[in-house]
C-alpha cells in the first residue's frame, strides 16, 4: 500500500488544495477517485463525522479537512513553506484563509445561485467581501509574495472555480474593471507550476456545473 | 512586550484567550468592550472587517479570531505546550477545533433564539454534536490525553453557555453525555479555567435580555 494516499473527487477545489500542497513538497502519493453521489465505504470509514473528501492517509493515519491537511503536510514534509514560520504572519495567513472560506466563498456561492431579492443582497455581500480581498492582495503577485502560500492555495477556490461559476452564471462578479489586483492574482495563480496541472478541465467542469444546476441549486 | 486583550465578559471565545494566557503565565491588560453601547475605536481599528472580540494585541499587533489567537499564544510562548507533540495529534486537535467552531455556539444559539419546533430540532442537533465530541474524548482524562491541552481550552470555554442551552432546550448535559459532564467538572477544578469563566447564571440573565431585545420573550 502506498505510504501516502489522497481520496478525492476530480472536480473538488478542496481536494485540489491537498494535491497542490503535496506537489509543492514533492511528495508522491496514490490518488483514489470516489463517487460522492454513491459514497463508498472507504469515505464513510475514514470520515464518519462529515463523510466528505479530501481524505489524506499517511502511514495508515487519517487526516481530514483541507485546511487541516495543508498544515499537516507543511509540518511533516520538507520543502517550500506553506505557512510562514513567524507566529504573527501565521496568524495573519490563517485569518485570511478563514476569510476566504467563511466569507468570500459562501457569499459568492449565494450570489451565483440565489434568485430575486435574496440574490441582490448576496451580490452586494459578495462584492464587498471580494473588495476586501482585493485590498489585501494589492500589488502582490501572490498573497505569499513571490511564492504561493497557504492563503493562495486556499484561495484557489476563488481563482479558478468561483470564476468559472461566475462565467457560467453570467454575473460578472470577477472583472478586471472592479477587481484588477484580484483578477491578476487569480490569473497568476492558475498559471503557477504547482497549481495549473491540478485544475480540472474547464469544459468538463462547466458541463458538470450546467448539468448539476438543472437538478439542484447547490454546488 | 505588552499584551492586551479586547474582550467581553460573557464571550465564550474570550474565555479561550483568558485560559490560554493563564496557562502560559502571561500577564496582560484586559479591556472590556461595550458590544451594545459602542465598540471602542481600538476594536474597530484592530478588527475592521468583523468588529468582534476577542482581539489579542501583542506589541500593538492585532491577532484575530479566538482559535487563531490560541494557536498564536501556543506558538509565541512555547511553555507549557498546549498542542499535542505529534503532527498527527495536532491535526486531530485542529480537526475538532474546526468542528467545535462550526457547530457548538451556532447550534446552541438556535436553541435560545428559536421558536416552537425550531427549539426541539436545535436541541436534538446540539445533543448530537455533544455525542460526537464525547466520542472524540473516549476514555481519556482530557482531550489532550493525560494533560489539559489545546482542545480542552477550545471546548471548555463554550461550556459557560451550556446552562443557558439546558434551560431553553429542556435537557441536561449530564444525562445526555455523562463523560462530557465528568470532563467539565475536572476542567472547572483547574484554576486557569475557574478564574476565566463568567458566572453561568449571569450568562442566563444576559441571554434573557437578548431574547427580549429580539422579541422572543
Amino acid at each position: 500500500m502506498a505510504k501516502v494516499q489522497v481520496i478525492g473527487a476530480w472536480f473538488s477545489p478542496f481536494v485540489k488544495r491537498v494535491e497542490i500542497s503535496l506537489k509543492m513538497k514533492g511528495v508522491e502519493y496514490e490518488y483514489i477517485e470516489v463517487d460522492l453521489i454513491n459514497k463508498p465505504p472507504l469515505v464513510l470509514h475514514h470520515n464518519p463525522i462529515h463523510q466528505k473528501v479530501p481524505i489524506l492517509i499517511h502511514d495508515g493515519k487519517t487526516i481530514l479537512e483541507s485546511a487541516v491537511i495543508l498544515e499537516y503536510i507543511d509540518e511533516v514534509w520538507e520543502g517550500p513553506n506553506i505557512l510562514p514560520k513567524d507566529p504573527y504572519q501565521r496568524a495573519r495567513s490563517r485569518f485570511w484563509a478563514n476569510f476566504i472560506d467563511q466569507k468570500c466563498v459562501p457569499a459568492t456561492r449565494k450570489a451565483l445561485w440565489c434568485r430575486g431579492e435574496e440574490q441582490e443582497k448576496a451580490i452586494k455581500e459578495a462584492r464587498e467581501a471580494l473588495k476586501i480581498l482585493e485590498c489585501e492582495v494589492k500589488d502582490k503577485k501572490y498573497f505569499g509574495g513571490d511564492q504561493i502560500d497557504y492563503v493562495d492555495i486556499i484561495g484557489s477556490f476563488l481563482a479558478y472555480w468561483m470564476r468559472l461559476f461566475d462565467e457560467v452564471a453570467g454575473l460578472h462578479l470577477f472583472t478586471y474593471e472592479e477587481l484588477p489586483s484580484l483578477c491578476k492574482w487569480a490569473d497568476e495563480l492558475c498559471d503557477n507550476k504547482y497549481v495549473k496541472q491540478h485544475l480540472p478541465d474547464k469544459d468538463r467542469f462547466v458541463d458538470r456545473v450546467r448539468g448539476h444546476s438543472k437538478t439542484t441549486r447547490s454546488v | 512586550m505588552a499584551v492586551k486583550v479586547l474582550d467581553f465578559w460573557a464571550s465564550p471565545y474570550g474565555v479561550r484567550v483568558r485560559v490560554a494566557l493563564a496557562e502560559k503565565g502571561v500577564s496582560y491588560e484586559s479591556q472590556e468592550e461595550d458590544l451594545f453601547g459602542g465598540k471602542s475605536d481600538l476594536l474597530l481599528q484592530s478588527n475592521p472587517i468583523y468588529g468582534k472580540v476577542p482581539v489579542l494585541l501583542h506589541d500593538d499587533k492585532p491577532v484575530l479570531e479566538s482559535s487563531n489567537i490560541v494557536y498564536y499564544i501556543d506558538e509565541t510562548w512555547p511553555s507549557p505546550h498546549l498542542m499535542p507533540a505529534s503532527s498527527y495529534g495536532r491535526s486531530r486537535a485542529r480537526f475538532w477545533t474546526d468542528f467545535i467552531d462550526k457547530k457548538v455556539y451556532d447550534v446552541g444559539r438556535n436553541i435560545w433564539m428559536g421558536k416552537g419546533a425550531e427549539v426541539e430540532a436545535a436541541k436534538d442537533e446540539f445533543i448530537d454534536v455533544l455525542k460526537k465530541l464525547e466520542g472524540a474524548l473516549g476514555d481519556r482524562e482530557y482531550y489532550g490525553g493525560d494533560q489539559f491541552g489545546f482542545l480542552d481550552i477550545i471546548f471548555v470555554s463554550l461550556s459557560c453557555w451550556f446552562p443557558t442551552y439546558e434551560k431553553y432546550g429542556g435537557f441536561k448535559v449530564e444525562e445526555e453525555t455523562p463523560k462530557i459532564a465528568a470532563w467539565l467538572k475536572k476542567c472547572y477544578k483547574r484554576e486557569t479555567v475557574a478564574k476565566s469563566m463568567p458566572d453561568c447564571q449571569k450568562v442566563i440573565e444576559f441571554v434573557g435580555m437578548m431574547r427580549k431585545m429580539h422579541g422572543i420573550e
